[in-house]
């Protein structure tokens, strides 16, 4: 993974150094409180409902054993014992307290962390595949060009202060595993008919209350001229995006009001004029970060072990864990192995901090001291070798983190909603709890096979529910808590955004609407091969709103 | 009276900004806006006048630089903490097209933790806010020594940093 050098770590240590400073001066009353709420947004620090919140960041989602033992450190000495990660590959502490927060931040400096630019008007961390470097269908480790990006994007001096938040992600495959095009810019590496790298760029997707898809805005830009090009977006955003109304402030809204092509002429107009300047990147550059990202040393016989097999056969929970929480490697012998953080019972994306110190512990035992996080609110050992995959789930288990769920109904992304939002209308990790509670059985789980349920507790939209399969999203009326479904989003490849069912659900019932909607789909699918998204695609919402509001004496309440 | 820091220093203001309607003072330096600049500047500098011209920030710099490029002083606005536009004014004067005069950064967000960032995309003169201490705003440029990308200011960059000690 990207080491940092002297000069990395040289910003991180002047930025921890600044914002200390402007901590105490806040403090002494020398800063006003919305400027320093500028500042310490950029640094990771919201005022939440009952305490603070800082967001750390995990550039696309990679860390190392030594830095999750930090986290877990953290959990510990600042917060109540625990941390949430979030659905762009970042963790979050709920408990810091203000006059403490630059003490973490030189703790987190200690090991090549951060949290610049995790929220406020900036561009924020940059996200790809969970899986880059280790995926079957990818056509070149991404990570390189996200570091080159971040660098460039750690305190830009021109774009710190954008109209809105500003997010970029990065996707090297045919499954875009990074919801790129529900990014203020997606970036697709690709390589067009001469066989030249370069990159798709689509620009103005988002979630929240006017979600997006992005459209596609160049077919195909130079691998060298990826910074130009972003920078040029940028520019265009800065000078042109609404500042009169923060929820018109996103560039989807200016790609939608001046339409793609008006906004990509002038993104085009504005990056010929500095697309042969600083900006270009040197072929030796690649190279060179190329190098902080090589393979590692596989074990050339991993493929020979035969005891995965033997275990599988003989014990049935051990190959439900396989068949559902292992990705293939490009690597013959290995298996990506996803740790679900969506047990019974347990906020999802919640990890206590003995269970950071346990992970980090397996990363070094069986993924060279790495583990990933996923934009789905799991973790990943990307590298672990067939033979180990046994005793590494034996402890899982132990953990609490083994649940064989990934991909299934139960994988669900939520927010932290109405419980730790400030922001939030309703509550949704109850939700989700009830949801867990009706799907217990794993068999039924297995029979739906994969669906995604993605929940939000307001329409900021950060559990993703516009574009899950089935989304859910919390509404208040009246004081009471509602909530409006979704069908037939999606924020891979083929991403689109759900429809609305109709009316709001009453808190009680939108489990068993879930329920109803996943009956509706067994009943209809052509064969279990179908998928919930393309049975949906195929008959339309009717069939489901009937079922949902159905005025029997079970009927739901809207 | 806000204080004035130019090219790292505190001086004395030495221009004045001229309403539409006032008429020029003997002698002065002066400020005049955008339309007046566009109506008169050819007459001022004519008469060997030094005057700068007020830029909106929701102008563009590309449209406008054949009529700025005379001007001895820009003036860009930065009217709130959180509106960044005037930044990419100011690099695109400085660096696109090679601006040497001053360009002059006033308004309630010239304030002590923006300083570096503005100086870093070209601005090298501050009209603080009436709030700031200017000797406390000086430490503000050695917030960061080094930087990763390439703007308007002369800071050391990574790049070039780490081609030498390769």
């Amino acid at each position: 993974m990207y080491r940092y050098d002297s000069y990395d770590q040289k910003l991180v240590d002047e930025r921890v150094a600044q914002f200390r400073d402007q901590t105490r001066r806040f403090l002494a009353g020398q800063i006003p409180e919305d400027e320093f709420r500028a500042l310490r947004l950029r640094n990771g620090l919201y005022i939440q409902r009952f305490a603070p919140m800082l967001r750390i960041s995990i550039p696309y989602g990679l860390l190392s054993s030594k830095q999750m033992r930090m986290l877990a450190h953290i959990a510990r000495k600042y917060d109540k014992g625990y941390g949430h990660f979030t659905t762009r590959q970042n963790i979050q502490f709920n408990w810091p307290k203000l006059p403490e927060v630059p003490d973490i931040l030189a703790d987190l400096a200690s090991v090549q962390m951060h949290a610049i630019q995790t929220s406020g008007n900036c561009i924020r961390n940059i996200t790809s595949d969970h899986l880059a470097g280790v995926a079957k269908d990818e056509l070149i480790d991404p990570r390189p060009y996200c570091e080159i990006t971040r660098q460039w994007a750690t305190f830009h001096p021109e774009f710190n202060w954008l109209p809105r938040k500003f997010k970029i992600a990065f996707s090297s495959t045919t499954t875009d595993r990074a919801a790129t095009r529900v990014h203020d810019i997606g970036v697709h590496i690709v390589r067009n008919d001469a066989g030249e790298l370069g990159y798709s760029i689509y620009v103005g997707g988002g979630l929240g209350r006017m979600p997006m898809i992005a459209p596609l805005i160049r077919e195909f830009l130079p691998e060298l001229d990826l910074l130009s090009y972003l920078e040029a977006v940028l520019r265009v955003y800065n000078r042109l995006g609404r500042r009169d109304n923060i929820h018109r402030a996103r560039v989807k809204i200016l790609v939608k009001e001046v339409g793609p092509a008006k906004f990509t002429e002038m993104v085009e107009a504005e990056w010929a004029k500095i697309r042969d300047g600083a900006l270009r990147l040197q072929p030796q550059d690649l190279d060179l970060m190329r190098g902080h990202f090589t393979e590692f040393h596989y074990d050339p016989a991993a493929g020979n072990d035969t005891s995965y097999h033997q275990r599988q056969q003989s014990d049935s929970a051990f190959a439900a864990w396989s068949k559902r929480n292992l990705k293939p490697h490009r690597q013959p012998g290995y298996s990506a192995a996803f740790v679900s953080l969506k047990a019974p019972g347990i906020a999802p994306g919640d990890v206590t901090a003995e269970q950071m110190d346990a992970l980090a512990e397996l990363a070094d035992l069986y993924s060279f001291g790495e583990l990933r996080a996923t934009h789905d609110q799991n973790l990943v050992f990307a590298d672990v070798r067939q033979q180990d995959l046994y005793p590494l789930w034996l402890r899982l288990r132990e953990l609490g983190l083994a649940t064989p769920n990934i991909g299934l109904l139960t994988d669900l992304i939520c927010c932290p909603g109405l419980d730790f939002c400030s922001l939030a209308n309703a509550g949704s990790i109850g939700v989700a709890q009830d949801i867990f509670d009706r799907f217990e059985d794993l068999d039924y789980q297995h029979d739906i096979g994969e669906i995604k349920i993605k929940m939000s507790g307001c329409m900021n939209g950060c559990g993703h529910h516009t574009v899950g399969h089935i989304g859910i999203l919390g509404v208040d009326k009246k004081g009471e808590e509602w909530y409006q479904v979704t069908l037939g989003g999606s924020a891979e490849n083929d991403a689109s955004l759900g429809d609305r069912t109709g009316p709001s659900i009453a808190r009680a019932d939108i489990a068993e609407a879930v329920e109803r909607i996943v009956g509706v789909y067994l009943d209809q699918r052509s064969s279990s091969d179908e998928s919930f998204l393309q049975t949906y695609r195929r008959i339309g919402m009717q069939p489901f709103k009937e079922r949902i509001y159905a005025s029997d004496s079970a009927g739901v309440t809207a | 009276m806000s204080a004035l820091i130019r090219n790292g220093r505190i001086e004395a203001d030495d221009f004045a900004v001229l309403a539409d309607d006032q008429t020029f003072p003997e002698g002065r330096k002066v400020i005049i806006s955008l339309a007046r600049w566009q109506a008169e500047a050819v007459l001022h500098q004519a008469k060997n006048l030094i005057v700068g011209v007020h830029l909106p920030n929701t102008v563009s710099v590309d449209e406008l630089w054949p009529i700025l490029q005379s001007a001895p002083l820009v003036l860009l606005e930065f009217p709130a903490f959180g509106d960044g536009r005037a930044y990419s004014q100011a690099r695109t004067l400085r660096d696109r097209y090679g601006y040497s005069g001053e360009i002059r950064a006033f308004g309630g967000a010239v304030v002590r933790d923006q300083l570096q960032a503005m100086q870093r995309c070209g601005i090298d003169a501050f009209v603080l806010r009436q709030d700031q201490d200017p000797q406390r705003c000086l430490d503000a440029f050695k917030d960061f020594s080094i930087a990763y990308q390439r703007a308007a200011d002369r800071m050391p960059l990574v790049a070039s940093l780490r081609r030498r000690t390769r």
